[in-house]
């Protein structure tokens, strides 16, 4: 959120100078299970090969509706046991020698970039032959990691267009898709939007038991106030 | 004094009623507060996960032999007992303390003359009844372990000397008060055990 | 019945218990005019005793080490039964409890509860204030995140702009070269029993003044004059206990709204309470690009920043936002108005205490951002930074506040403050 307003705030002084990219909103809805479950499997799938979650067991999916044997069958690759965490058996310093740095664990990755971002992000790469993997993002420049989600997007080319405004240049960068991949794009967005909503639930999954406990306390309270407010005016009535 | 408490009756039940209905309400806000913390100090989900059932592959052990599993920090025996060793049992209800396992420390499906769920095959907690200590096996009957001619088989503590019976039913005389525990477990196949978790997948 | 009664002789034959109850409750007798402002002194208690009964719980599952803090702030979030409340409770307290003393000491500002006889009363707040941050500071570091690490490098850097034992008291503080295991184990130690064994104490003290004066209200005026010449109750004072504790359990049930209200539905709050860089493990190698104290340390922070290095060194700049906490010990003698509280002050007070509060948002405002927040002036001023100018203006009528006191608060027209207290 306060990226976003620094990102806002900075936006006329943006335009001059680079363009930053705008973020587009990613528009989950927290509260579809079954779109969550989806994220899990294209995360298990895709992601879970190079970086680690290692705050998030697997068993802890059944908040989703998920049964342990469901689990099991489908999402259990790179551990032997429901209890386990996500970690992952890469080898740290030989991906820092590939990525240039040690992919991040993604266990509260939604917390601190936040779903918009991570939904540009995931759909904002584009084919670079100056960078060492080929791959490079419009809201993570220089990124070291690859497309790992290439085949299902396709290959996107960013083009620069330059155009005339209010009297200076202003530069227009966009990303077309060069090559299509095995999804449309508004399939791949639904893949990227379920696994952005996965990782929004994985970065916090007590939030649902959080918001509705705040429901039942906030209305405790509110009845609470009633006696205790009746308590002091009754009281209060010896003093003048 | 501007508080001088010249009330009538009504209001002093009124305030009574009051000071009841507040503190009936934070009563139960209390509560509400100290159930999590409370349940906070229960095992986490790391301790669940490090506790979970093991899986154990029982085909390589002999006959007359047995192996050591850890189970919640816990050794696990599971004995591979010979014919001679099952038919020893019964000579020995007159020798143990709890000779009908009366006392509850096996699950009710190993609450038998064997302790067990298939009389082949002993799972004991290795864990002496008595201070904590991890008896040593005896499994051999006589001499041969050291523990005289008249040694049926079976476990000896040796830190306050107790012993224990082929089925780890605890002898008479000794310090240790009742038999060893059986665990949950169940048998996956003829050649898997489950140790920590029964058929009804406890 | 007559059995309770033998028991509470027993006790009151060898300890103090029923002549506490009375001395500091039951005849207590306070001004019947408190009203709002009047109830954050009850709930910064209130705060005081969750943050340290959360704090317990949390220290049975937090790993301070620099390896396993921060997965193990993930342990509680997911693992320990309940431990997202636990966790959130202490994190919204934190905030909380800056809240609530700020309200506190605004109420000392406005009905002058700092003025004779409440000078050490004063004195012994600002020193919980003072604790108050340290705690804060040394607890920030524990989540082992980007802005803990980084927070706590550039604040003890900060002791290394210190002329000629700078180095070395930041090497002592830090028990290594950088901000590292050896600096968070020591945070550790600090903010779960040092500060807190000192807090416990400063605000026993704090109470002990307190009653030994007799509180201030809303009128400024000294209740004691007026006393009921047969029994010496003060005539405008009520007994603590039942009618103030009554109340301020009022003011416990909403302020548990407010809270429960931000921990159950916005315990980010936005990024002020949980800063969105703290969900990134702690790296030495890599400064976030902006990094900014925790919304509380802000006002201070801006005026560390708005003063430009002078002679080569950062130091000025230090010591003007050592001042600026500081210089609040001062206002009981700074004072000089004939009457203590903001009702029969004249508009010359008023206008000063207004803008010193509009300083101090602004400041506080401008200490969360960057400083090219607002973008540049043109060449006319140099292309000054908007922001800086706004903070150096500001820091100016900050210290002005205090600095000038002496002298509009003697000039100051005031109203002849009644007899007897007023609603």
């Amino acid at each position: 959120m306060r990226q976003l307003l620094l990102a806002l705030l900075l936006a006329p002084l943006a335009a001059a100078a680079s363009e930053e990219a705008k973020l587009d909103r990613a528009g989950i809805d927290a509260r579809d299970a079954v779109s969550i479950q989806r994220g899990a499997r294209t995360f298990v799938n895709y992601c879970l090969n190079c970086h680690s979650a290692a705050a998030m067991r697997y068993n802890r999916l059944t908040d989703l509706g998920l049964t342990e044997q469901q689990i099991k069958d489908n999402l259990l690759f790179a551990a032997d046991k429901v209890g386990e965490p996500m970690t992952i058996s890469a080898n740290r310093k030989d991906q820092k020698e590939w990525f240039g740095v040690e992919p991040p664990d993604l266990s509260v990755i939604a917390r601190s970039r936040g779903v918009d971002w991570l939904y540009t992000y995931l759909r904002g790469f584009y084919r670079d032959d100056s960078r060492p993997t080929g791959w490079n993002n419009v809201v993570f420049p220089n990124v070291g990691m690859p497309h790992a989600l290439w085949q299902l997007q396709g290959i996107q080319a960013l083009k620069t267009e330059t155009a005339e405004e209010d009297g200076h240049k202003v530069e227009h960068r966009k990303l077309v898709l060069a090559q299509p991949g095995a999804l449309s794009p508004i399939e791949y967005d639904k893949v990227v939007r379920d696994l952005v909503n996965y990782l929004s639930w994985m970065g916090e999954p007590a939030r649902e038991k959080r918001t509705q406990l705040g429901v039942v306390v906030l209305l405790f309270l509110l009845l609470l106030l009633v006696p205790v407010w009746l308590l002091k005016a009754e009281y209060w009535k010896d003093i003048h | 004094m501007d508080w001088n408490m010249a009330q009538s009756n009504v209001s002093r039940g009124k305030r009574r009623f009051l000071i009841a209905a507040s503190s009936v309400m934070g009563g139960v806000a209390g509560a509400a507060v100290a159930v999590p913390f409370v349940m906070s100090m229960t095992p986490s989900a790391r301790a669940r996960a490090a506790g979970a059932p093991v899986e154990v592959d029982i085909s390589k052990v002999e006959p007359g032999m047995m192996i050591t599993v850890e189970w919640r920090g816990k050794p696990v025996w599971i004995v591979h007992r010979t014919p001679e060793m099952l038919a020893s049992l019964p000579k020995m209800d007159g020798e143990v303390a709890d000779p009908k396992s009366k006392v509850k420390q096996q699950p009710d499906y190993a609450k038998n003359e064997n302790r067990s769920i298939k009389p082949e095959y002993l799972v004991l907690v290795g864990i002496c009844t008595h201070l904590g200590c991890s008896p040593s096996q005896k499994l051999a009957a006589g001499d041969a372990d050291g523990m005289g001619s008249n040694w049926p088989g079976g476990f000896f503590c040796p830190c306050h000397g107790s012993k224990f019976d082929l089925a780890g039913r605890v002898f008479k005389g000794v310090p240790a008060p009742i038999n060893l525990e059986v665990p949950p477990y169940a048998y996956l196949s003829d050649t898997r055990l489950i140790i920590g978790a029964d058929s009804k997948g406890a | 019945m007559g059995k309770l009664k033998a028991l509470l002789g027993w006790i009151d034959d060898r300890f103090p218990l029923t002549a506490n109850w009375k001395a500091h409750l039951s005849e207590y007798y306070a001004p019947k005019n408190f009203n709002f402002w009047y109830f954050f002194g009850s709930l910064a208690l209130l705060v005081l005793v969750m943050q340290i009964v959360t704090g317990i719980l949390l220290t049975m599952h937090y790993k301070p080490d620099a390896t396993q803090a921060f997965a193990s702030v993930e342990y509680i979030m997911r693992d320990v039964p309940w431990g997202w409340l636990i966790r959130y409770m202490h994190s919204t307290g934190a905030s909380m409890f800056f809240i609530v003393v700020y309200l506190h000491m605004f109420r000392g500002l406005l009905y002058g509860s700092y003025r004779k006889p409440r000078e050490l009363l004063w004195l012994f707040g600002m020193l919980i204030y003072l604790c108050l941050m340290a705690e804060a500071f040394f607890g920030y570091l524990l989540p082992w995140g980007q802005m803990s690490y980084w927070g706590a490098q550039v604040i003890v850097n900060l002791f290394g702009a210190v002329p000629f034992v700078g180095p070395d008291l930041s090497l002592w503080i830090r028990g290594d070269y950088v901000v590292s295991d050896a600096t968070l184990n020591r945070f550790f130690a600090f903010h779960v029993i040092a500060v807190p064994l000192v807090l416990l104490g400063l605000v026993a003290a704090h109470l002990l003044a307190l009653h030994e004066v007799g509180s201030n209200n809303p009128d400024g005026i000294e209740i004691k004059k007026k006393k009921d010449p047969k029994t010496g109750i003060p005539l405008d004072g009520i007994p603590f206990f039942p009618y103030y504790v009554i109340k301020d359990i009022v003011g416990v049930v909403v302020f548990l709204m407010v809270f429960s209200a931000i921990l159950f539905f916005a315990p980010e709050m936005g990024g002020y309470f949980l800063e969105h860089n703290n969900f990134i493990p702690a790296d030495p190698l890599k400064t976030p690009p902006h990094i900014a104290p925790v919304w509380y340390f802000t006002p201070f922070y801006s005026i560390l920043r708005a003063v430009p290095p002078m002679f080569d060194s950062q130091f000025p700049g230090v010591v003007a936002m050592g001042v600026s906490v500081m210089i609040f010990f001062l206002l009981p003698w700074l004072d000089r108005g004939a009457v203590k509280s903001i009702r029969y002050r004249g508009t010359i007070y008023k206008s000063a205490l207004a803008i010193f509060v509009v300083a101090f948002l602004v400041l506080g405002y401008l200490g969360t951002e960057p400083t090219n927040v607002w973008g540049q002036f043109g060449p006319w001023l140099g292309n000054a930074e908007r922001a800086t100018v706004v903070a150096r203006v500001f820091t100016i009528i900050y210290f002005l506040f205090f600095l000038l006191m002496p002298w509009y608060t003697k000039i100051d027209k005031t109203r002849p403050e009644p007899e007897r207290v007023t609603s």
